[in-house]
């Protein structure tokens, strides 16, 4: 350890663990976008990341130098022998793809090991530096597991299945093709009814919502507010239902509403939805009920209102923010459940979303369809989430007590 | 002069009302959870020593389809008789049917059969299971024939008959468990379950604490970042588990096409089709699903660290390491310990993740898919319920757990 506590050491050492991320970074992103050959060449990429370390860590690196380095790297990438390997020759992709690597390397580099002495390092000093990368290496790794998977999941949907199975890397838009990019979606709502089942999701979980704040928000009152006996062991055992697994209560909730009658109606999944974000509502309520000031309640109930009205009139328009959480939160669980409503639903005049995909799933069905319908029903709950993330988020902390 | 200088111990006409008024408002939720989980867990278990199957769903019952056929100048009313069940007996089978006016029976009626009037009663006694029968009496029809024939099909017969249901009736055996313990694969669903539970479990919670540590300060697109890494909890799981399938799928899969240029691996690798890397694929699939919700928790513990403590180890020059493991990590122990805890109960619980994934093929079969498999795809719902009850229990040991440690972690 003391010996990689030298300017001359770290900083190299550093480039040269930085530099394969990067190459590696980029030409998975331009595979992605391109569909060309990109690849990081190793040994290349561990000595040139060294290289660029040792030298911006031992000279004073200004922007002309940064630019001159970078224009440099990205020259010998183009020919063949930097840290990435073009494998579609000279093309204005790949000079770009070599400048946007270039540039990230340099700057990146710069940030993290330009203020490292040339000469021995104090601890602090040190674990800076290599923090410093751990959290650049950190965003990169993290923002690519998560876009990805949506990234391809948008573009599939745009694709036809030629050009899918010709070359599964590229994904970029054939803009000529014009409105018929659209066709998978527009085979979806036309003929496989996905504006139906878009209608039965938002009906279905609206009705969940609405359900589930009726039956959690006297029973949130109740645990939070009165006095009875058992109000301590009854606010900690709801929660205890989550423990049962869901599989496990669909047998026999399959079993009972196939002898009912009630399998395949919505009306069936409108019953049993609530049941599953219940005690999760009640639970996130009876926590923000407690926080409200009891007195503003008090002069209510001494002003002569009942109890009702005073939850009517004073607690409700106190909780309008924990209510907005609480229903945007069952609204998603509603909204992506898919284990009941695949039991349950046979029809296909009453799918919902996520029924309606589960449908595709055979080889029949090209994929971009597939994903089409992933997209469907993705995209709502995204805006809804980007728009109110403030409350989503807060439901999400407060409510992550349900799997 | 004594006074007891007591309170009160009984409890007073207002608390009692106050008690009341709760108990109401909590009705219907105990009404409602109790309807559909307290009951179907009873279920499970009753099924559980029941040889059921999928078939077996409906109680068997004798149908009678009767309609009257009209050839050249003869006229037959038929009756089909069946056992809906194919193996259950129904004693005392009976039905009687009102021949319609216009209808006038000419031929000979099958020697279990009467008539009175135009009252036609046929006792059959036993119904053997998957008995199936049709009886042709030859009549006489009066007046118009279509009319007629609307009349004999409105006529519904009266079915009488006992059977024994084996949903309700009071044998059990232990066949269930028997064949759920013995089954070839139980130990290895059982190992898929511990491996899918132990590593989705911690890998999510690992992950969630390097992503909190990325965003635990404020800069420019920190709010931006922090909504995207919810993004896999957020969106459906059925759209995320199709689009990795989809990605990773060995013949059109971009990942598979990626691995190849890049020269990493020779053939395509079948990520969910094979052993073992299948197993470890849906576990990848569990944390990169999950880790978002213990970023949100461990970043929201680690914002409400004092920072006081911070500029103190500063002081005393402690490195950034040092601070993590000897100040932010203690601190985090708590919420670290719920989660785990948490996460734990519920990676053991998923279900929808693994059937979208792999449908449990390729040693990826945990309990949870175990109990779908039986009941569905084998159609033997009593062993579905048996591997539900083996679930139960270990659930409960996991509550022991759950109320001996958590409840005085964090107050949840």
């Amino acid at each position: 350890m003391r010996l990689l506590r030298y300017g001359y050491v770290a900083a190299p050492l550093i480039g040269a663990v930085w530099m394969p991320i990067v190459a590696t970074t980029t030409a998975i992103a331009a595979s992605f976008i391109t569909g060309d050959a990109y690849r990081p060449a190793l040994i290349p990429s561990l000595i040139w990341g060294a290289l660029l370390g040792g030298v911006i860590a031992a000279i004073n690196v200004t922007n002309v130098i940064l630019v001159i380095m970078t224009v440099f790297l990205a020259a010998v990438t183009l020919s063949g022998f930097g840290p990435m390997v073009i494998g579609a020759g000279m093309s204005f992709p790949a000079v770009v793809s070599a400048l946007v690597l270039a540039t990230a390397v340099g700057w990146s580099q710069r940030k993290y090991v330009a203020d490292l002495p040339w000469g021995g390092l104090t601890r602090h000093e040190f674990e800076e530096a290599v923090i410093r990368a751990l959290v650049g290496a950190g965003y990169v790794f993290f923002t690519a597991i998560v876009l990805i998977p949506f990234y391809v999941m948008v573009m599939t949907s745009f694709k036809s299945q030629q050009a899918l199975l010709a070359n599964p890397l590229d994904f970029s838009l054939d803009l000529s093709r014009g409105l018929d990019l659209l066709s998978s979606y527009t085979e979806l709502f036309g003929n496989f009814g996905f504006g139906g089942y878009l209608w039965v999701s938002f009906v279905v979980s609206v009705a969940t919502v609405l359900v589930t704040l009726l039956f959690s928000i006297p029973g949130a009152y109740a645990v939070a507010r009165l006095r009875f006996k058992g109000q301590a062991a009854f606010s900690r055992s709801i929660l205890l239902i989550y423990m049962v697994p869901m599989i496990v209560l669909a047998l026999p909730i399959y079993i009972a509403f196939s002898l009912t009658g009630l399998r395949n109606s919505i009306i069936g999944i409108v019953m049993i939805y609530p049941v599953t974000t219940i005690p999760v509502a009640l639970y996130m309520l009876q926590g923000y009920f407690r926080g409200l000031p009891s007195e503003v309640e008090d002069a209510g109930l001494m002003d002569g209102l009942s109890r009702l009205a005073v939850i009517w009139k004073i607690t409700l328009p106190l909780s309008l923010p924990a209510l907005a959480s609480v229903s945007l939160y069952v609204f998603m669980i509603a909204w992506n459940e898919f284990l009941l409503a695949f039991m349950l639903l046979d029809d296909p005049s009453k799918f919902t979303l996520t029924r309606g995909i589960a449908s595709l799933n055979s080889s029949e069905i090209p994929r971009q369809h597939l994903m089409a319908g992933a997209v469907i029903a993705t995209v709502p709950i995204m805006a809804i989430f980007l728009g109110l993330e403030r409350f989503m988020t807060k439901g999400l902390t407060a409510g992550s007590v349900k799997g | 002069m004594t006074m007891s200088a007591q309170p009160p111990t009984d409890t007073g006409a207002l608390a009692k009302r106050e008690a009341r008024l709760a108990w109401g408002m909590l009705l219907p939720t105990i009404t409602a959870v109790s309807l559909v989980v307290a009951l179907p867990l009873l279920a499970i278990f009753w099924i559980s020593f029941k040889p059921v199957s999928l078939a077996d769903l409906r109680a068997p019952e004798m149908v009678v389809r009767e309609s009257l056929r009209l050839r050249n100048d003869t006229a037959t009313l038929d009756y089909r008789v069946n056992n809906s069940s194919r193996d259950s007996i129904i004693s005392g089978a009976a039905f009687t049917d009102t021949v319609p006016d216009s209808v006038s029976i000419t031929g000979e009626l099958p020697e279990f059969c009467r008539l009175d009037a135009q009252l036609l009663s046929c006792d059959f006694g036993d119904l053997s299971g998957g008995f199936r029968e049709r009886y042709r009496i030859d009549v006489e029809v009066s007046g118009d024939p279509a009319a007629a024939k609307t009349a004999v099909e409105d006529s519904v017969p009266v079915i009488v008959g006992d059977a024994d249901f084996v949903l309700t009736n009071l044998e059990f055996s232990l066949e269930n468990f028997v064949r759920v313990f013995n089954a070839s694969d139980f130990w290895e669903v059982l190992w898929a379950t511990s491996f899918y539970t132990v590593f989705g479990t911690i890998g999510a919670l690992v992950a969630g604490l390097f992503a909190a540590m990325l965003l635990d300060k404020s800069f420019r697109g920190q709010g931006l970042l922090r909504g995207l890494f919810l993004f896999p909890y957020v969106a459906p799981v059925i759209a995320v588990a199709f689009t990795w399938v989809t990605l990773l799928d060995p013949f059109s899969g971009s990942a598979n096409a990626l691995l190849v240029q890049m020269g990493v691996v020779d053939q395509p690798i079948n990520f969910f089709g094979e052993r073992p890397q299948a197993l470890i694929m849906v576990t990848v699939f569990e944390i990169w699903r999950y880790f978002p919700l213990s970023f949100l928790f461990i970043l929201a513990r680690m914002q409400s660290i004092d920072s006081d403590m911070y500029e103190a180890a500063d002081m005393d020059g402690a490195s950034p390491f040092q601070k993590f493991w000897f100040l932010s990590l203690p601190q985090l122990l708590g919420i670290l310990s719920v989660l785990f805890l948490l996460r734990f109960i519920w990676t053991f619980n998923k279900f929808d993740d693994i059937f979208l994934l792999t449908g449990g093929n390729a040693g990826t079969r945990t309990l949870t898919v175990s109990v779908y498999e039986q009941a569905f795809a084998v159609s033997n719902i009593g062993a579905g319920a048996a591997v539900a009850v083996v679930i139960f229990f270990c659930l409960l040991i996991f509550s022991w757990f759950f109320f001996r440690f958590i409840s005085q972690e964090e107050g949840l």
